[in-house]
């Protein structure tokens, strides 16, 4: 599974990873994310349509969740969604309610199956809303009404939608909601704590993993900077091993 | 994206350095001057006969607002507004748009939103959506659509989120933008100007923390400049939109938050000039953008030690004004640059090489040039800090170059 970023390289490079499966034999699939905003990119386009080109198992999951940052779908693109632009480029698209677990589930088991058996790629297109804002420095209200988020995050509520399921067939109750999430609560507050007390990166973590080996110019540079560091200790963090 | 904006409301440390002397002598740069008042108080520029193209364009007279030089005591002491760097920036666009209709914005959440980092903010409400685009997620597209705007006639400005995702665009910059005026023989113009936030900020990522200024410098037919100061910042966002030529303006994530006091009364600076910043007699320091605050605070400890550093922003980083650097180097033989780029093929080796080329025989030292290093940008705090270049290192440097 690739992670994603912001440009959607990671789209052509699942494409690539499935590529490898496929040329290892191997009975899998590769699987790449990206929103609504990043079908605009080149990347997003080239990436489908290598995918198809070269019958790639792999299975791009669109997170249509109506905002890229402040600029609604409507300012995104024209088309019917996502759905026409998987099949735009010759794979087979599905649209299906975010929201919905269990759809979501199904429709992700049936394209794993289809890409691998077949050896072809799929796009699922999952219809949601942002309910939050883009990041911890956007303030959503401004361009959209609250009402409309409040909506979303409390009647739309896709989690709260799947635990109703679970609790009408008698599988969870809200005796086991409180404890687990005290539970939860307490293992998260310990390794909060175990991490605050964690080492912080040396100073050779600046320089590892640049090449498989450090060269020569990097190897001076450290050098230099354990001079600077050791001259001035008291302009730099005292808590990091050097 | 989601640690893109920390500079976004983050009051930077240097926000409470007002002490930014506004008092600074500008040199008078030799190839845009054809007059000039040596006395300092009003520098008129007027544009070479050459350039007189189109006849619509009636402001060949510029005229950069009075800068007092030190010991000149100015009858309004109080004059003129404060304001962050960022509102500067919109203050230069807003007064630009408002001069010609065809200046239009295009980007990323640029509209309603007003820009990631409020440059654009009430742009929109103002000129409309069209002249204020917002766009979808494609730099290459709307890089390219803002050159082809500018090829029939309009003065495009395209902002990047952040620099880094203008690699996206950079096959449109390099082929398009640059290289457009001279494959048509003359027969296309491209008064583009590219901005937004590069740098190195506050653990925002390898991939957000670029200095594209060292990548984009080989291209032909682009000019680059880096503002530092809300004054510089709207002086150069004006005359980038009033170029002819495609211009790329740095902006730094962290220096958005910057407060000075501007002049209310017009004024436009020079795209090929490097500024003073602190004159002196011991060594010539050259940096731009955000170095510039660590170097200055460098030269506050360095005044206490006895030395006495000549602070130059270049400010144009490319073309270079190799005649106030070489001004300066005449005068204190030892050159100390400091950037945050990396050491390799950053705008520090360039300009290295090109002192070298020029001033060899003035140079009593061999120039030192304090740079990051050639590592990805690391997200932990600590090592990000370690990548980027403190004033106690500058010290050192000059402590050492002055020996």
């Amino acid at each position: 599974m690739l992670f994603g970023k912001k440009f959607r390289t990671q789209l052509p490079q699942a494409v690539g990873a499935a590529y490898s499966l496929k040329i290892d034999g191997k009975s899998a699939c590769a699987v790449t994310y990206c929103g609504d905003g990043g079908t605009s990119e080149g990347d997003f386009h080239a990436g489908l349509n290598f995918a198809a080109v070269m019958d790639a198992p792999v299975i791009f999951i669109c997170r249509n969740n109506g905002w890229a940052i402040s600029t609604p779908v409507e300012e995104q693109f024209r088309s019917d969604g996502v759905v026409v632009k998987g099949q735009a480029y010759g794979i087979w698209s599905i649209r299906v309610d975010g929201n919905d677990a269990l759809a979501v589930y199904s429709a992700v088991h049936t394209a794993r199956e289809i890409a691998i058996k077949e050896k072809r790629p799929v796009l699922i297109e999952a219809l949601t809303y942002r309910v939050g804002h883009h990041s911890t420095s956007d303030d959503s209200t401004k361009y959209r009404p609250i009402d409309e988020i409040e909506y979303w995050k409390m009647e739309r509520n896709p989690v709260n939608r799947f635990k109703r399921w679970v609790e009408r067939n008698g599988w969870w109750s809200d005796h086991n909601e409180s404890e687990l999430r005290s539970s939860v609560r307490k293992q998260l507050m310990q390794a909060i704590q175990v991490a605050e007390k964690a080492q912080k990166p040396p100073l050779s973590d600046l320089f590892n993993d640049v090449y498989d080996r450090l060269p020569s110019n990097l190897e001076e540079q450290e050098r230099i900077l354990r001079e600077i560091v050791k001259k001035h200790p008291e302009d730099y963090p005292s808590d990091v091993p050097l | 994206m989601a640690t893109l904006f920390q500079g976004v409301g983050a009051v930077t440390p240097f926000s409470a350095s007002s002490s930014l002397d506004s008092n600074k002598l500008l040199l008078p740069s030799r190839k845009s001057l054809s007059i000039s008042d040596s006395r300092g108080s009003i520098f008129v520029y007027r544009s070479d006969a050459l350039n007189l193209k189109a006849a619509t364009r009636k402001q060949d007279l510029l005229i950069p607002n009075a800068v007092a030089t030190k010991g000149e005591t100015s009858t309004s002491a109080k004059s003129g507004h404060e304001l962050l760097l960022f509102e500067a920036l919109r203050e230069g666009l807003e007064e630009e748009m408002e001069r010609d209709p065809r200046v239009c914005v295009m980007g990323e959440d640029v509209g309603h939103y007003g820009g990631s980092y409020k440059v654009t903010k009430g742009l929109a409400e103002k000129y409309g959506d069209l002249r204020v685009l917002d766009t979808p997620i494609a730099e290459n597209s709307f890089t390219g659509m803002g050159i082809g705007a500018a090829m029939t006639g309009l003065r495009p400005i395209v902002e990047g989120m952040n620099m880094g995702f203008l690699l996206l665009a950079f096959n449109q910059i390099s082929n398009n933008c640059g290289m457009l005026h001279y494959t048509s023989g003359g027969q296309f113009t491209i008064p583009i100007v590219i901005r937004g936030p590069g740098g190195v900020g506050r653990q925002l990522g390898a991939e957000h923390s670029q200095r594209l200024e060292s990548y984009f410098q080989s291209i032909p037919g682009i000019q680059m400049v880096a503002c530092s100061t809300p004054y510089n910042a709207k002086g150069l966002m004006k005359a980038a939109i009033r170029s002819e030529n495609p211009v790329i303006l740095f902006e730094h994530v962290l220096l958005y938050n910057l407060k000075e006091r501007i002049p209310d009364e017009e004024y436009v600076l020079s795209l090929e000039e490097a500024e003073m910043v602190r004159p002196g007699e011991h060594v010539t320091i050259l940096t731009y953008s955000r170095m510039r605050y660590h170097v200055m605070q460098a030269a506050k400890t360095l005044v206490n030690k006895g030395y006495d550093p000549e602070v130059i922003d270049i400010r144009s980083l490319k073309p270079f004004d190799l005649y106030t650097i070489g001004c300066s180097v005449k005068k204190t033989h030892r050159v100390l640059i400091v950037e945050e780029c990396m050491r390799t093929g950053g705008i520090g080796a360039s300009l290295t090489a090109a002192i070298t080329e020029n001033f060899h025989d003035y140079l009593d030292a061999p120039i030192v040039c304090l740079s990051s290093q050639d590592v990805p940008t690391p997200y932990a705090g600590t090592l990000e800090e370690w990548t980027v270049v403190q004033p106690a290192q500058i010290v050192s440097a000059v402590e050492q170059l002055c020996q």
